[in-house]
Protein backbone atom coordinates (compact mmCIF):
# COMPACT_ATOMS: atom_id res chain seq x y z
CA UNK A 1 0.00 0.00 0.00
CA UNK A 2 2.76 2.44 0.88
CA UNK A 3 4.50 1.72 -2.45
CA UNK A 4 1.58 2.83 -4.57
CA UNK A 5 1.11 6.40 -3.34
CA UNK A 6 4.88 6.86 -3.51
CA UNK A 7 4.97 5.70 -7.14
CA UNK A 8 1.97 7.86 -7.90
CA UNK A 9 3.59 10.89 -6.31
CA UNK A 10 6.85 10.27 -8.15
CA UNK A 11 5.05 10.35 -11.44
CA UNK A 12 2.70 13.22 -10.85
CA UNK A 13 4.66 15.58 -8.61
CA UNK A 14 7.19 16.71 -11.25
CA UNK A 15 4.37 17.33 -13.69
CA UNK A 16 2.45 19.29 -11.10
CA UNK A 17 5.53 21.40 -10.53
CA UNK A 18 6.78 21.88 -14.10
CA UNK A 19 3.68 21.32 -16.16
CA UNK A 20 1.61 23.84 -14.29
CA UNK A 21 2.36 26.77 -16.56
CA UNK A 22 1.34 24.93 -19.69
CA UNK A 23 -1.69 23.42 -17.94
CA UNK A 24 -2.70 26.98 -17.08
CA UNK A 25 -3.24 27.71 -20.76
CA UNK A 26 -6.01 25.13 -20.87
CA UNK A 27 -7.61 26.87 -17.89
CA UNK A 28 -7.36 30.11 -19.87
CA UNK A 29 -9.24 28.41 -22.71
CA UNK A 30 -12.02 27.39 -20.35
CA UNK A 31 -12.28 30.91 -18.96
CA UNK A 32 -12.73 32.17 -22.54
CA UNK A 33 -15.56 29.67 -23.02
CA UNK A 34 -17.34 30.54 -19.78
CA UNK A 35 -16.94 34.28 -20.26
CA UNK A 36 -19.87 34.02 -22.62
CA UNK A 37 -21.90 31.41 -20.79
CA UNK A 38 -21.29 32.52 -17.20
CA UNK A 39 -24.95 31.90 -16.42
CA UNK A 40 -24.22 28.14 -16.45
CA UNK A 41 -21.80 28.68 -13.59
CA UNK A 42 -24.67 29.87 -11.40
CA UNK A 43 -26.55 26.58 -11.50
CA UNK A 44 -23.95 24.90 -9.32
CA UNK A 45 -24.12 27.79 -6.91
CA UNK A 46 -27.86 27.63 -6.26
CA UNK A 47 -28.25 23.88 -5.89
CA UNK A 48 -26.73 23.53 -2.39
CA UNK A 49 -28.51 26.69 -1.26
CA UNK A 50 -31.89 25.28 -2.28
CA UNK A 51 -31.12 22.09 -0.38
CA UNK A 52 -30.05 24.14 2.63
CA UNK A 53 -33.31 26.10 2.63
CA UNK A 54 -35.53 23.11 1.91
CA UNK A 55 -34.01 20.35 3.95
CA UNK A 56 -31.64 22.01 6.41
CA UNK A 57 -33.99 24.74 7.57
CA UNK A 58 -37.40 23.36 6.56
CA UNK A 59 -36.92 19.81 7.77
CA UNK A 60 -34.60 20.99 10.55
CA UNK A 61 -37.55 22.54 12.45
CA UNK A 62 -39.11 19.08 12.78
CA UNK A 63 -35.88 17.26 13.60
CA UNK A 64 -34.36 19.46 16.26
CA UNK A 65 -30.80 18.83 17.42
CA UNK A 66 -28.61 15.90 16.40
CA UNK A 67 -25.24 14.63 17.62
CA UNK A 68 -22.43 16.52 15.89
CA UNK A 69 -18.76 15.62 15.48
CA UNK A 70 -17.33 14.85 18.92
CA UNK A 71 -20.80 13.92 20.19
CA UNK A 72 -22.10 17.33 21.34
CA UNK A 73 -25.58 18.16 20.01
CA UNK A 74 -25.82 20.68 17.15
CA UNK A 75 -28.76 22.09 15.19
CA UNK A 76 -29.87 20.05 12.21
CA UNK A 77 -29.13 22.99 9.91
CA UNK A 78 -25.55 23.07 11.12
CA UNK A 79 -25.43 19.32 10.63
CA UNK A 80 -26.62 19.43 7.03
CA UNK A 81 -24.94 22.59 5.72
CA UNK A 82 -21.35 21.22 5.69
CA UNK A 83 -22.55 18.01 4.04
CA UNK A 84 -24.18 20.08 1.30
CA UNK A 85 -20.93 21.93 0.76
CA UNK A 86 -19.07 18.63 0.46
CA UNK A 87 -21.69 17.22 -1.93
CA UNK A 88 -21.67 20.38 -4.03
CA UNK A 89 -17.87 20.15 -4.31
CA UNK A 90 -18.25 16.54 -5.47
CA UNK A 91 -21.05 17.31 -7.92
CA UNK A 92 -19.38 20.36 -9.43
CA UNK A 93 -16.15 18.51 -10.09
CA UNK A 94 -17.90 15.44 -11.48
CA UNK A 95 -20.05 17.53 -13.80
CA UNK A 96 -16.98 19.19 -15.30
CA UNK A 97 -14.99 15.94 -15.36
CA UNK A 98 -17.66 13.87 -17.08
CA UNK A 99 -19.92 15.64 -19.60
CA UNK A 100 -17.67 18.57 -20.47
CA UNK A 101 -14.54 16.46 -20.49
CA UNK A 102 -16.18 13.74 -22.63
CA UNK A 103 -17.37 16.31 -25.16
CA UNK A 104 -13.86 17.68 -25.57
CA UNK A 105 -12.25 14.24 -25.62
CA UNK A 106 -14.53 12.28 -27.95
CA UNK A 107 -16.65 14.73 -29.88
CA UNK A 108 -14.85 17.94 -30.47
CA UNK A 109 -11.35 16.43 -30.56
CA UNK A 110 -10.16 19.45 -28.60
CA UNK A 111 -7.33 17.50 -27.04
CA UNK A 112 -6.11 16.09 -30.36
CA UNK A 113 -5.62 19.65 -31.54
CA UNK A 114 -3.95 20.65 -28.28
CA UNK A 115 -1.49 17.75 -28.41
CA UNK A 116 -0.22 19.01 -31.77
CA UNK A 117 1.26 21.91 -29.82
CA UNK A 118 4.02 21.68 -27.18
CA UNK A 119 1.32 20.82 -24.63
CA UNK A 120 1.64 17.30 -23.19
CA UNK A 121 -0.95 14.79 -22.05
CA UNK A 122 -0.26 15.60 -18.39
CA UNK A 123 -0.87 19.30 -19.11
CA UNK A 124 -4.30 18.39 -20.45
CA UNK A 125 -5.16 16.25 -17.42
CA UNK A 126 -3.92 18.80 -14.91
CA UNK A 127 -5.39 21.76 -16.78
CA UNK A 128 -8.84 20.22 -16.99
CA UNK A 129 -8.78 19.19 -13.36
CA UNK A 130 -7.45 22.59 -12.34
CA UNK A 131 -10.38 24.24 -14.07
CA UNK A 132 -12.85 21.93 -12.33
CA UNK A 133 -11.26 22.92 -9.03
CA UNK A 134 -11.45 26.64 -9.74
CA UNK A 135 -15.12 26.26 -10.52
CA UNK A 136 -15.68 24.16 -7.41
CA UNK A 137 -13.66 26.62 -5.30
CA UNK A 138 -15.89 29.51 -6.35
CA UNK A 139 -18.96 27.54 -5.25
CA UNK A 140 -17.34 26.67 -1.93
CA UNK A 141 -16.49 30.31 -1.21
CA UNK A 142 -19.97 31.46 -2.17
CA UNK A 143 -21.67 28.81 -0.06
CA UNK A 144 -19.52 29.55 2.96
CA UNK A 145 -20.44 33.23 2.69
CA UNK A 146 -24.13 32.39 2.35
CA UNK A 147 -24.25 30.34 5.54
CA UNK A 148 -22.72 33.12 7.64
CA UNK A 149 -26.03 35.02 8.11
CA UNK A 150 -27.67 31.77 9.27
CA UNK A 151 -25.30 31.84 12.21
CA UNK A 152 -23.63 28.63 11.11
CA UNK A 153 -20.08 29.97 11.03
CA UNK A 154 -18.81 30.34 14.57
CA UNK A 155 -15.12 29.42 14.33
CA UNK A 156 -12.21 30.55 12.13
CA UNK A 157 -11.61 26.84 11.45
CA UNK A 158 -14.62 27.08 9.14
CA UNK A 159 -12.40 28.89 6.63
CA UNK A 160 -10.52 25.61 6.18
CA UNK A 161 -13.73 24.19 4.74
CA UNK A 162 -12.83 25.93 1.46
CA UNK A 163 -9.53 24.11 0.86
CA UNK A 164 -11.24 20.96 2.11
CA UNK A 165 -13.92 21.42 -0.54
CA UNK A 166 -11.15 21.80 -3.14
CA UNK A 167 -9.63 18.54 -1.94
CA UNK A 168 -12.98 16.81 -2.39
CA UNK A 169 -13.26 18.30 -5.87
CA UNK A 170 -9.75 17.09 -6.67
CA UNK A 171 -10.47 13.54 -5.50
CA UNK A 172 -13.82 13.17 -7.25
CA UNK A 173 -12.85 15.18 -10.32
CA UNK A 174 -9.74 13.11 -10.99
CA UNK A 175 -11.53 9.81 -10.49
CA UNK A 176 -14.49 10.89 -12.60
CA UNK A 177 -12.14 12.00 -15.40
CA UNK A 178 -10.44 8.63 -15.23
CA UNK A 179 -13.85 6.92 -15.50
CA UNK A 180 -14.82 9.20 -18.40
CA UNK A 181 -11.84 8.02 -20.44
CA UNK A 182 -13.47 4.57 -20.45
CA UNK A 183 -16.89 5.84 -21.55
CA UNK A 184 -17.94 5.27 -25.13
CA UNK A 185 -21.42 6.79 -25.34
CA UNK A 186 -23.41 9.41 -23.45
CA UNK A 187 -25.56 6.60 -22.03
CA UNK A 188 -22.60 5.25 -20.10
CA UNK A 189 -22.87 8.27 -17.83
CA UNK A 190 -26.06 6.90 -16.29
CA UNK A 191 -23.74 4.60 -14.40
CA UNK A 192 -22.01 7.55 -12.77
CA UNK A 193 -25.36 9.03 -11.77
CA UNK A 194 -26.26 5.69 -10.20
CA UNK A 195 -23.19 5.97 -8.01
CA UNK A 196 -23.48 9.65 -7.14
CA UNK A 197 -27.06 9.61 -5.89
CA UNK A 198 -26.61 6.98 -3.13
CA UNK A 199 -23.34 8.67 -2.15
CA UNK A 200 -25.18 11.97 -1.86
CA UNK A 201 -28.00 10.47 0.24
CA UNK A 202 -26.20 8.03 2.51
CA UNK A 203 -22.72 9.41 3.27
CA UNK A 204 -23.80 10.78 6.63
CA UNK A 205 -25.18 13.69 4.66
CA UNK A 206 -28.72 13.95 5.97
CA UNK A 207 -28.60 11.68 9.03
CA UNK A 208 -25.81 10.73 11.41
CA UNK A 209 -23.76 7.62 10.80
CA UNK A 210 -24.74 6.25 14.19
CA UNK A 211 -28.28 5.59 12.95
CA UNK A 212 -27.03 2.87 10.56
CA UNK A 213 -26.67 -0.79 11.56
CA UNK A 214 -23.04 -1.82 12.09
CA UNK A 215 -22.26 -3.48 8.67
CA UNK A 216 -23.77 -0.59 6.75
CA UNK A 217 -21.87 1.90 8.85
CA UNK A 218 -18.58 0.24 7.93
CA UNK A 219 -19.57 0.24 4.28
CA UNK A 220 -20.35 3.95 4.37
CA UNK A 221 -17.05 4.66 6.10
CA UNK A 222 -15.26 3.07 3.16
CA UNK A 223 -16.90 5.35 0.57
CA UNK A 224 -15.25 8.64 -0.36
CA UNK A 225 -17.96 11.23 0.18
CA UNK A 226 -18.29 10.18 3.83
CA UNK A 227 -14.69 11.29 4.37
CA UNK A 228 -15.39 14.59 2.68
CA UNK A 229 -18.58 15.21 4.65
CA UNK A 230 -17.02 14.40 8.00
CA UNK A 231 -13.96 16.51 7.20
CA UNK A 232 -15.93 19.63 6.32
CA UNK A 233 -18.47 19.15 9.12
CA UNK A 234 -15.70 18.87 11.71
CA UNK A 235 -14.05 22.03 10.40
CA UNK A 236 -17.23 24.11 10.29
CA UNK A 237 -18.39 22.92 13.71
CA UNK A 238 -14.84 23.42 14.94
CA UNK A 239 -13.95 20.00 16.32
CA UNK A 240 -10.46 18.79 15.42
CA UNK A 241 -9.40 15.17 15.78
CA UNK A 242 -6.70 12.88 14.33
CA UNK A 243 -9.30 11.13 12.16
CA UNK A 244 -9.36 14.26 9.95
CA UNK A 245 -5.89 13.29 8.78
CA UNK A 246 -7.30 9.96 7.60
CA UNK A 247 -9.94 11.84 5.62
CA UNK A 248 -7.31 14.06 4.01
CA UNK A 249 -5.07 11.09 3.19
CA UNK A 250 -7.96 9.09 1.72
CA UNK A 251 -9.04 11.92 -0.58
CA UNK A 252 -5.49 12.82 -1.60
CA UNK A 253 -4.62 9.27 -2.60
CA UNK A 254 -7.91 8.92 -4.46
CA UNK A 255 -7.19 12.07 -6.46
CA UNK A 256 -3.62 11.11 -7.29
CA UNK A 257 -4.65 7.65 -8.47
CA UNK A 258 -7.31 9.27 -10.65
CA UNK A 259 -4.77 11.69 -12.10
CA UNK A 260 -2.30 8.94 -13.01
CA UNK A 261 -5.05 6.85 -14.61
CA UNK A 262 -6.25 9.87 -16.60
CA UNK A 263 -2.74 10.63 -17.86
CA UNK A 264 -2.16 7.02 -18.90
CA UNK A 265 -5.53 6.67 -20.55
CA UNK A 266 -5.19 9.96 -22.44
CA UNK A 267 -1.78 8.83 -23.61
CA UNK A 268 -3.31 5.59 -24.87
CA UNK A 269 -6.33 7.24 -26.49
CA UNK A 270 -4.70 10.30 -28.04
CA UNK A 271 -1.12 9.31 -28.77
CA UNK A 272 -1.61 6.20 -30.89
CA UNK B 1 17.94 21.96 -26.25
CA UNK B 2 17.85 25.10 -28.36
CA UNK B 3 21.43 24.37 -29.42
CA UNK B 4 20.37 21.02 -30.88
CA UNK B 5 17.68 22.69 -32.88
CA UNK B 6 19.94 25.42 -34.17
CA UNK B 7 22.46 22.89 -35.42
CA UNK B 8 19.74 20.83 -37.05
CA UNK B 9 18.32 23.74 -38.94
CA UNK B 10 21.42 25.61 -39.88
CA UNK B 11 23.59 22.59 -40.70
CA UNK B 12 23.97 22.63 -44.46
CA UNK B 13 22.12 19.90 -46.33
CA UNK B 14 20.60 18.27 -43.27
CA UNK B 15 17.04 17.24 -44.12
CA UNK B 16 14.12 18.64 -42.14
CA UNK B 17 12.67 15.15 -41.95
CA UNK B 18 14.78 12.03 -42.08
CA UNK B 19 13.19 8.57 -41.96
CA UNK B 20 14.88 5.19 -42.30
CA UNK B 21 13.05 1.91 -41.85
CA UNK B 22 10.20 3.88 -40.26
CA UNK B 23 7.59 1.42 -39.05
CA UNK B 24 4.30 1.66 -37.18
CA UNK B 25 2.46 -1.35 -35.85
CA UNK B 26 -0.94 -1.50 -34.19
CA UNK B 27 -0.88 -4.95 -32.64
CA UNK B 28 -0.41 -7.36 -35.53
CA UNK B 29 -1.42 -4.75 -38.12
CA UNK B 30 1.41 -2.92 -39.87
CA UNK B 31 0.28 0.60 -40.83
CA UNK B 32 3.66 1.85 -42.06
CA UNK B 33 6.19 -0.74 -43.15
CA UNK B 34 9.88 0.22 -43.07
CA UNK B 35 9.70 3.34 -45.23
CA UNK B 36 12.68 5.59 -46.07
CA UNK B 37 12.35 9.21 -47.08
CA UNK B 38 13.91 12.66 -46.59
CA UNK B 39 12.33 16.08 -46.82
CA UNK B 40 14.59 19.06 -47.48
CA UNK B 41 14.12 22.58 -46.24
CA UNK B 42 11.84 24.67 -48.45
CA UNK B 43 10.57 21.63 -50.28
CA UNK B 44 6.96 20.74 -50.87
CA UNK B 45 6.64 17.03 -50.31
CA UNK B 46 3.63 14.76 -50.75
CA UNK B 47 2.39 11.35 -49.69
CA UNK B 48 0.08 10.12 -52.43
CA UNK B 49 -1.98 7.00 -51.94
CA UNK B 50 -5.44 5.57 -51.39
CA UNK B 51 -7.21 5.57 -48.02
CA UNK B 52 -5.57 3.17 -45.61
CA UNK B 53 -2.16 3.28 -47.30
CA UNK B 54 -0.47 4.60 -44.14
CA UNK B 55 -0.19 8.29 -45.06
CA UNK B 56 -1.94 9.65 -41.98
CA UNK B 57 -0.01 7.37 -39.65
CA UNK B 58 3.25 8.56 -41.19
CA UNK B 59 2.14 12.17 -40.67
CA UNK B 60 1.19 11.52 -37.07
CA UNK B 61 4.61 10.05 -36.36
CA UNK B 62 6.27 13.09 -37.91
CA UNK B 63 3.98 15.31 -35.85
CA UNK B 64 5.14 13.64 -32.66
CA UNK B 65 1.68 12.42 -31.63
CA UNK B 66 2.20 8.77 -32.57
CA UNK B 67 5.16 6.86 -31.13
CA UNK B 68 7.44 5.18 -33.69
CA UNK B 69 7.34 1.36 -33.46
CA UNK B 70 10.65 0.80 -35.20
CA UNK B 71 13.25 2.55 -37.32
CA UNK B 72 14.77 6.02 -37.25
CA UNK B 73 12.87 9.28 -37.46
CA UNK B 74 14.37 12.76 -37.09
CA UNK B 75 12.24 15.86 -37.43
CA UNK B 76 14.08 19.19 -37.48
CA UNK B 77 17.09 17.10 -36.49
CA UNK B 78 15.41 15.90 -33.29
CA UNK B 79 13.97 12.59 -32.14
CA UNK B 80 10.19 12.84 -31.57
CA UNK B 81 10.44 10.25 -28.79
CA UNK B 82 12.62 12.51 -26.65
CA UNK B 83 12.00 16.02 -28.00
CA UNK B 84 8.27 15.96 -28.80
CA UNK B 85 7.40 19.37 -27.34
CA UNK B 86 10.46 21.05 -28.95
CA UNK B 87 9.54 19.62 -32.35
CA UNK B 88 5.85 20.42 -32.06
CA UNK B 89 6.71 24.01 -31.13
CA UNK B 90 7.99 24.49 -34.70
CA UNK B 91 5.34 22.52 -36.57
CA UNK B 92 2.07 23.66 -38.10
CA UNK B 93 -0.40 20.80 -38.21
CA UNK B 94 -3.58 20.61 -40.27
CA UNK B 95 -5.29 17.35 -39.32
CA UNK B 96 -7.52 15.40 -41.66
CA UNK B 97 -10.55 16.00 -39.45
CA UNK B 98 -11.14 19.61 -38.45
CA UNK B 99 -10.58 19.89 -34.72
CA UNK B 100 -11.58 23.52 -34.26
CA UNK B 101 -12.83 24.55 -30.85
CA UNK B 102 -16.57 25.00 -31.35
CA UNK B 103 -16.93 26.62 -27.94
CA UNK B 104 -14.75 29.54 -29.07
CA UNK B 105 -15.17 32.19 -31.75
CA UNK B 106 -13.13 32.21 -34.95
CA UNK B 107 -10.61 34.69 -33.58
CA UNK B 108 -10.46 33.07 -30.13
CA UNK B 109 -9.58 29.78 -31.81
CA UNK B 110 -6.40 31.39 -33.09
CA UNK B 111 -5.57 33.35 -29.95
CA UNK B 112 -5.97 30.37 -27.61
CA UNK B 113 -4.04 28.11 -29.96
CA UNK B 114 -1.19 30.59 -29.86
CA UNK B 115 -1.34 30.48 -26.08
CA UNK B 116 -0.85 26.70 -26.20
CA UNK B 117 2.49 27.50 -27.83
CA UNK B 118 3.30 29.83 -24.97
CA UNK B 119 3.14 33.02 -27.05
CA UNK B 120 2.31 36.25 -25.20
CA UNK B 121 -1.36 37.20 -25.35
CA UNK B 122 -0.84 40.45 -27.30
CA UNK B 123 1.32 38.68 -29.85
CA UNK B 124 -1.37 36.01 -30.28
CA UNK B 125 -3.97 38.68 -30.95
CA UNK B 126 -1.76 40.48 -33.45
CA UNK B 127 -0.98 37.29 -35.34
CA UNK B 128 -4.61 36.14 -35.20
CA UNK B 129 -5.76 39.30 -37.00
CA UNK B 130 -2.99 38.97 -39.57
CA UNK B 131 -3.80 35.33 -40.26
CA UNK B 132 -7.54 35.96 -40.53
CA UNK B 133 -6.66 38.49 -43.19
CA UNK B 134 -4.45 35.94 -44.95
CA UNK B 135 -7.17 33.28 -45.10
CA UNK B 136 -9.89 35.86 -45.87
CA UNK B 137 -11.90 35.34 -42.71
CA UNK B 138 -11.55 38.78 -41.08
CA UNK B 139 -15.26 39.43 -41.53
CA UNK B 140 -16.10 36.32 -39.51
CA UNK B 141 -13.63 36.98 -36.68
CA UNK B 142 -16.22 37.20 -33.93
CA UNK B 143 -18.55 34.50 -35.25
CA UNK B 144 -18.98 31.03 -33.87
CA UNK B 145 -17.15 28.26 -35.70
CA UNK B 146 -20.04 25.88 -36.30
CA UNK B 147 -21.94 27.86 -38.95
CA UNK B 148 -18.81 28.27 -41.14
CA UNK B 149 -18.72 26.38 -44.44
CA UNK B 150 -16.36 23.43 -44.91
CA UNK B 151 -13.93 25.57 -46.90
CA UNK B 152 -13.92 28.31 -44.27
CA UNK B 153 -13.29 25.82 -41.48
CA UNK B 154 -10.40 24.41 -43.46
CA UNK B 155 -8.94 27.89 -43.98
CA UNK B 156 -9.34 28.62 -40.29
CA UNK B 157 -7.55 25.37 -39.47
CA UNK B 158 -4.71 26.43 -41.76
CA UNK B 159 -4.58 29.86 -40.12
CA UNK B 160 -4.48 28.13 -36.74
CA UNK B 161 -1.57 25.96 -37.83
CA UNK B 162 0.37 29.11 -38.78
CA UNK B 163 -0.01 30.89 -35.44
CA UNK B 164 3.45 29.76 -34.25
CA UNK B 165 5.10 30.71 -37.57
CA UNK B 166 6.11 27.07 -38.19
CA UNK B 167 9.24 25.91 -40.02
CA UNK B 168 7.39 22.86 -41.25
CA UNK B 169 3.72 22.40 -42.10
CA UNK B 170 2.00 19.02 -42.03
CA UNK B 171 -1.25 18.95 -44.01
CA UNK B 172 -3.31 15.78 -43.92
CA UNK B 173 -5.68 15.75 -46.91
CA UNK B 174 -6.06 19.53 -46.86
CA UNK B 175 -8.85 19.76 -49.44
CA UNK B 176 -10.76 16.50 -49.13
CA UNK B 177 -14.50 17.13 -49.23
CA UNK B 178 -14.28 20.72 -50.46
CA UNK B 179 -15.95 22.13 -53.55
CA UNK B 180 -13.70 23.18 -56.47
CA UNK B 181 -13.75 26.90 -55.64
CA UNK B 182 -12.81 26.29 -52.02
CA UNK B 183 -10.03 23.96 -53.14
CA UNK B 184 -8.52 26.51 -55.49
CA UNK B 185 -8.56 29.22 -52.83
CA UNK B 186 -6.82 26.85 -50.44
CA UNK B 187 -4.25 25.82 -53.02
CA UNK B 188 -3.53 29.47 -53.66
CA UNK B 189 -2.89 30.12 -49.95
CA UNK B 190 -0.65 27.06 -49.68
CA UNK B 191 1.22 28.12 -52.79
CA UNK B 192 1.90 31.51 -51.21
CA UNK B 193 3.31 29.82 -48.12
CA UNK B 194 5.53 27.69 -50.33
CA UNK B 195 6.73 30.85 -52.11
CA UNK B 196 7.67 32.31 -48.75
CA UNK B 197 9.87 29.28 -48.14
CA UNK B 198 7.70 27.30 -45.75
CA UNK B 199 8.34 23.57 -46.03
CA UNK B 200 5.09 21.74 -46.76
CA UNK B 201 4.41 18.05 -46.25
CA UNK B 202 1.00 16.90 -47.34
CA UNK B 203 -0.99 13.77 -47.92
CA UNK B 204 -3.61 13.48 -50.60
CA UNK B 205 -5.44 11.00 -52.74
CA UNK B 206 -6.06 13.63 -55.37
CA UNK B 207 -3.52 13.51 -58.15
CA UNK B 208 -4.33 17.05 -59.29
CA UNK B 209 -3.57 18.30 -55.79
CA UNK B 210 -0.27 16.44 -55.76
CA UNK B 211 0.59 17.83 -59.21
CA UNK B 212 -0.34 21.36 -58.15
CA UNK B 213 1.47 21.48 -54.85
CA UNK B 214 4.25 18.91 -54.65
CA UNK B 215 7.83 19.33 -55.84
CA UNK B 216 8.42 15.73 -54.96
CA UNK B 217 6.27 12.92 -53.71
CA UNK B 218 6.20 9.32 -52.67
CA UNK B 219 3.44 6.96 -53.74
CA UNK B 220 2.27 4.80 -50.84
CA UNK B 221 0.32 1.58 -51.10
CA UNK B 222 -0.35 -0.99 -48.39
CA UNK B 223 2.02 0.58 -45.86
CA UNK B 224 4.95 0.77 -48.28
CA UNK B 225 6.47 3.39 -50.56
CA UNK B 226 6.18 2.08 -54.11
CA UNK B 227 7.67 5.02 -56.01
CA UNK B 228 9.34 8.35 -55.42
CA UNK B 229 10.12 11.42 -57.52
CA UNK B 230 8.73 14.66 -58.91
CA UNK B 231 5.27 14.36 -60.46
CA UNK B 232 6.76 14.84 -63.93
CA UNK B 233 9.54 12.31 -63.39
CA UNK B 234 7.12 9.73 -62.02
CA UNK B 235 4.90 10.11 -65.05
CA UNK B 236 7.86 9.89 -67.43
CA UNK B 237 9.19 6.84 -65.65
CA UNK B 238 5.99 4.86 -65.11
CA UNK B 239 3.63 5.99 -67.84
CA UNK B 240 3.52 7.11 -71.45
CA UNK B 241 3.11 10.71 -72.59
CA UNK B 242 -0.55 10.31 -73.51
CA UNK B 243 -3.51 8.10 -72.75
CA UNK B 244 -6.48 7.25 -74.94
CA UNK B 245 -9.61 6.46 -72.94
CA UNK B 246 -12.26 4.41 -74.69
CA UNK B 247 -15.76 3.92 -73.32
CA UNK B 248 -17.89 1.30 -75.07
CA UNK B 249 -21.64 0.75 -74.88
CA UNK B 250 -22.69 -1.56 -72.04
CA UNK B 251 -21.78 -5.18 -72.73
CA UNK B 252 -19.39 -4.47 -75.61
CA UNK B 253 -16.17 -4.12 -73.63
CA UNK B 254 -16.36 -7.80 -72.58
CA UNK B 255 -16.39 -8.89 -76.25
CA UNK B 256 -13.23 -7.04 -77.25
CA UNK B 257 -10.86 -9.84 -76.28
CA UNK B 258 -7.68 -9.39 -78.32
CA UNK B 259 -9.11 -6.80 -80.65
CA UNK B 260 -7.05 -3.96 -79.17
CA UNK B 261 -3.76 -5.89 -79.10
CA UNK B 262 -0.76 -4.05 -80.47
CA UNK B 263 -2.45 -0.64 -80.51
CA UNK B 264 -0.60 0.71 -77.48
CA UNK B 265 2.43 0.11 -75.28
CA UNK B 266 0.16 -0.99 -72.48
CA UNK B 267 -3.59 -1.47 -71.98
CA UNK B 268 -5.50 -1.17 -68.69
CA UNK B 269 -9.00 -2.61 -68.46
CA UNK B 270 -11.14 -0.74 -65.92
CA UNK B 271 -14.73 -1.77 -65.18
CA UNK B 272 -16.17 1.13 -67.18
CA UNK B 273 -13.48 1.94 -69.74
CA UNK B 274 -10.26 0.89 -71.43
CA UNK B 275 -7.05 2.93 -71.15
CA UNK B 276 -4.49 2.71 -73.94
CA UNK B 277 -1.05 4.06 -73.09
CA UNK B 278 0.99 5.46 -75.97
CA UNK B 279 3.03 8.54 -76.76
CA UNK B 280 0.68 9.59 -79.57
CA UNK B 281 -2.89 9.26 -78.37
CA UNK B 282 -4.47 10.63 -81.54
CA UNK B 283 -2.79 7.96 -83.63
CA UNK B 284 -4.18 5.31 -81.28
CA UNK B 285 -7.74 6.58 -81.60
CA UNK B 286 -7.44 6.63 -85.39
CA UNK B 287 -6.12 3.05 -85.33
CA UNK B 288 -9.04 1.96 -83.13
CA UNK B 289 -11.52 3.26 -85.68
CA UNK B 290 -9.57 1.69 -88.52
CA UNK B 291 -10.11 -1.70 -86.85
CA UNK B 292 -13.84 -1.08 -87.09
CA UNK B 293 -14.37 -0.53 -83.39
CA UNK B 294 -16.92 2.13 -82.42
CA UNK B 295 -16.46 3.31 -78.82
CA UNK B 296 -19.21 5.53 -77.42
CA UNK B 297 -16.64 8.13 -76.37
CA UNK B 298 -12.96 8.54 -77.10
CA UNK B 299 -10.78 10.89 -75.09
CA UNK B 300 -7.10 11.60 -75.54
CA UNK B 301 -5.35 13.14 -72.52
CA UNK B 302 -1.93 13.53 -70.95
CA UNK B 303 -0.77 10.95 -68.42
CA UNK B 304 -1.36 11.86 -64.78
CA UNK B 305 -0.26 10.51 -61.43
CA UNK B 306 -3.44 8.45 -61.44
CA UNK B 307 -1.96 6.46 -64.32
CA UNK B 308 1.27 6.05 -62.41
CA UNK B 309 -0.64 4.73 -59.47
CA UNK B 310 -2.70 2.40 -61.63
CA UNK B 311 0.47 1.08 -63.20
CA UNK B 312 2.18 0.50 -59.86
CA UNK B 313 -0.72 -1.02 -57.95
CA UNK B 314 -3.26 -2.14 -60.52
CA UNK B 315 -5.89 -0.04 -58.77
CA UNK B 316 -7.27 3.48 -59.01
CA UNK B 317 -6.58 5.99 -56.24
CA UNK B 318 -10.09 6.65 -55.02
CA UNK B 319 -11.96 3.44 -54.47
Amino acid sequence: MSGLPAAVLGRVAPQLAFGSRRAGRLIERNIYVYRRSWIIIFSGFFEPIFYLLGIGIGLGRLVGDVAGPGGAPISYTLFVAPALLASAAMNGAILEATFNFFFKLRWQKTFDAILSTPMAVADVAIGELGWALIRGGLYAIAFTIVIVPFGLVTTPLALLAIPAALLIGFAFGALAMAATTFMRTWQDFDLIQMIILPLFLFSGTFFPLETYPEPLRILVQLTPLYHGVDLIRSLIVGVLSPVLLVHVAYLTVMGLIGLVVVSRRLDKLLRT
Amino acid sequence: MSDDTAVALDGAGLPLIHARGLTKRFGAFIAVDAVDFDVQKGESFGFLGPNGAGKTTAMRMIGGVSPVSEGTLRVLGLDPATHGPQIRARLGVVPQQDSLDTELTVRENLVIYGRYFGLPRDECKRRADELLEFVQLSERANDQVDPLSGGMKRRLTIARSLINEPDLMLLDEPTTGLDPQARHLLWDRLYRLKQKGTTLVLTTHYMDEAEQLCDRLVVMDKAKIVAEGSPRALIAQHSTKEVTELRFPVGIQETLDGKLDGLAERIEWLPDRVLLYANDGEAVSVAVHERGLRPETTMVRRSTLEDVFLRLTGRTLIE
